[in-house]
């Protein structure tokens, strides 16, 4: 899985580290999303499934590797 | 030929009144109106208070879909908007009606002045203080007494008190504004009681940023006025909707809340058993409750397709959050109150842009003052009859006037 996030469009509101704080965090000055983990590992996936299906801006887009299903 | 009525038959029947009125002994639902509109025509015809027109976009998918697209406009001065009341309209006239009715990029600007300070470690980081407040609020309300109201004696004023602290507003004014947010979100007050109060709101609120141009300190208020970027005004326009937006959302979700559980005793038993559900009950407390009864009003700027139907530009909707939080293609028997479901994917808070720039912060407050008030007040009861409860059918935001319990 590979993840990207759009800090432009990002509205700040944090629910993706609510769901999962292993992959993103807040920018302290202004809280709009960091990407912690581009590539994060196969535990944290639903996770990271879910944060991008709760964030309101659709600042969240993951690339599902398609190659081991 | 333009004016012709959409075609979709579902959406031909006579259109109803909106704010539809709740069923009679179902104060949790919502009205049944809205609900059989969700099942059979769920962008639907409606009629606002004055007469015009509106569509009624009622399904999760629909909802997301229209709040999380920047073809329908949030701008309450753009022609065509669907103000609830006639009080809202007058809102509107006001320029520092703030962010929450203006688009991108304007509204991005002025959200992101304040995001840091709503951010998840900021608000965590509060815990122990709001913990603080809220043992307080209870040692005061318990002391030898074994009544009381819970909504004037805990629910209102646990998050009025740290709205008042971030803000940097002095908490012995709250009777004072906590009348005019009364006003404001009463249905029925009539523009000159709206105007009244709003405009002694702002007076206030630009007297105090006057006042911290002299006396700075480490309150949001304060810290947008060193910033020099935004006059007094626009700085209290923020300040009220940070103000109303922060207390009486959080109260009512929080009284409401109360009395749910105690209508729900399996779940009530359930929570105090096994309190690591609290972060969990929280989020299906707000997804079952959704106090933003009324819907969430935008406006088409073009013609967008929604669930099938065509939205014209210049339209307007009313995205019924209630009704999609009880969608049962996303939130399978939604209609029973279940502690132990995943609701993460509920549309209490809003979604798209415009989504609730507090959440976390009623997030952590609706978790300790639940946890607490359960873990504290194991005989906790409602101390009149539940259909004698002063439900808050006439405002804004839904949520109880009053919840005499006992404990
Ligand atoms: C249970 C509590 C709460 C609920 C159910 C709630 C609900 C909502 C909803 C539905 C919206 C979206 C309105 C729209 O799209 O037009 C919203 C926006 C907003 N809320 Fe909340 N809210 C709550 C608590 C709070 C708190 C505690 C604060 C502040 C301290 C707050 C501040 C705001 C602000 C500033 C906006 C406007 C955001 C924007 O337009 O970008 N809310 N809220
Ligand atoms: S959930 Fe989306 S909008 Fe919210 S902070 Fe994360 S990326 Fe930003």
């Amino acid at each position: 899985m590979r993840v990207t996030v759009d800090q432009d469009k990002c509205c700040g509101a944090g629910s993706c580290v609510l769901s999962a704080p292993d992959v993103f965090d807040q920018r302290d000055e202004d809280g709009i999303v960091v990407l912690l983990d581009a590539r994060p590992r196969a535990e944290l996936h639903e996770a990271v499934r879910e944060a991008a299906a709760v964030c309101p801006a659709a600042a969240i887009a993951l690339e599902e590797a398609t190659e081991r299903v | 030929m333009t004016t012709a009525p959409h075609t979709d038959p579902a959406t031909t029947s006579a259109p109803f009144a909106v704010p539809a009125t709740r069923a009679p002994g179902c104060p949790f639902d919502p009205a049944p109106a809205v609900d059989r509109a969700r099942q059979e025509a769920p962008v639907t015809r409606a009629t606002l208070w004055d007469g015009s027109p509106v569509w009624l976009v009622t399904r999760h998918q629909d909802v997301r879909a229209v709040l999380g697209d920047p073809r329908f406009s949030a701008d309450a001065n753009r022609p065509g908007f669907p103000f609830l009341t006639a009080g809202a309209r007058v809102l509107a006239e006001d320029t520092t009606f703030s962010f929450i009715r203006k688009d991108d990029p304007e509204h991005a600007r002025l959200r992101r002045m304040l995001t840091a300070d709503f951010m998840i470690k900021k608000v965590e980081a509060m815990r122990p203080q709001v913990q603080e407040i809220t043992d307080d609020l209870l040692d005061r309300m318990t002391d030898g007494r074994t009544s009381a109201d819970l909504v004037t004696e805990f629910a209102l004023p646990l998050p009025s008190l740290v709205i008042c602290l971030l803000l940097g507003v002095p908490y012995e004014d709250h009777a004072f504004f906590q009348e005019r947010s009364r006003v404001l979100l009463t249905l029925r007050s009539t523009p000159d009681e709206v105007r009244t109060s709003q405009n002694e709101l702002l007076d206030y609120l630009t007297r105090l940023a006057a006042k911290k141009r002299k006396e700075p300190d480490d309150g949001i208020i304060s810290r947008l006025v060193a910033r020099g970027e935004l006059s007094d005004e626009a700085i209290a326009g923020m300040g009220r909707l940070l103000l109303i937006a922060g207390h009486e959302t959080t109260a009512n979700m929080t009284a409401l809340g109360t009395l749910a559980l105690l209508r729900n005793p399996s779940q009530l038993e359930l929570l105090r058993t096994e309190p690591s559900l609290i972060k969990g009950a929280v989020e299906e407390l707000l997804r079952y409750l959704t106090i933003i009864h009324n819907g969430v009003p935008r406006t088409a700027t073009e013609d967008v397709t929604v669930g099938g139907t065509t939205v014209r530009a210049g339209e307007g909707v009313l995205c019924t959050l209630n009704a999609a939080n009880r969608d049962e293609a996303v939130f399978p028997g939604g209609d029973a109150l279940d502690v132990t479901r995943d609701a993460r994917l509920h549309v209490a808070f809003g979604f798209g842009i415009h989504q609730c720039l507090g959440q976390p912060l009623a997030r952590i407050e609706m978790q300790i003052a639940l946890e607490t008030l359960l873990r504290r007040l194991p005989d906790l009861h409602l101390a009149i009859p539940f259909e004698e409860v002063p439900f808050r059918h006439d405002m804004g935001i839904y949520g109880v006037h009053a919840l005499p319990v006992g404990w």
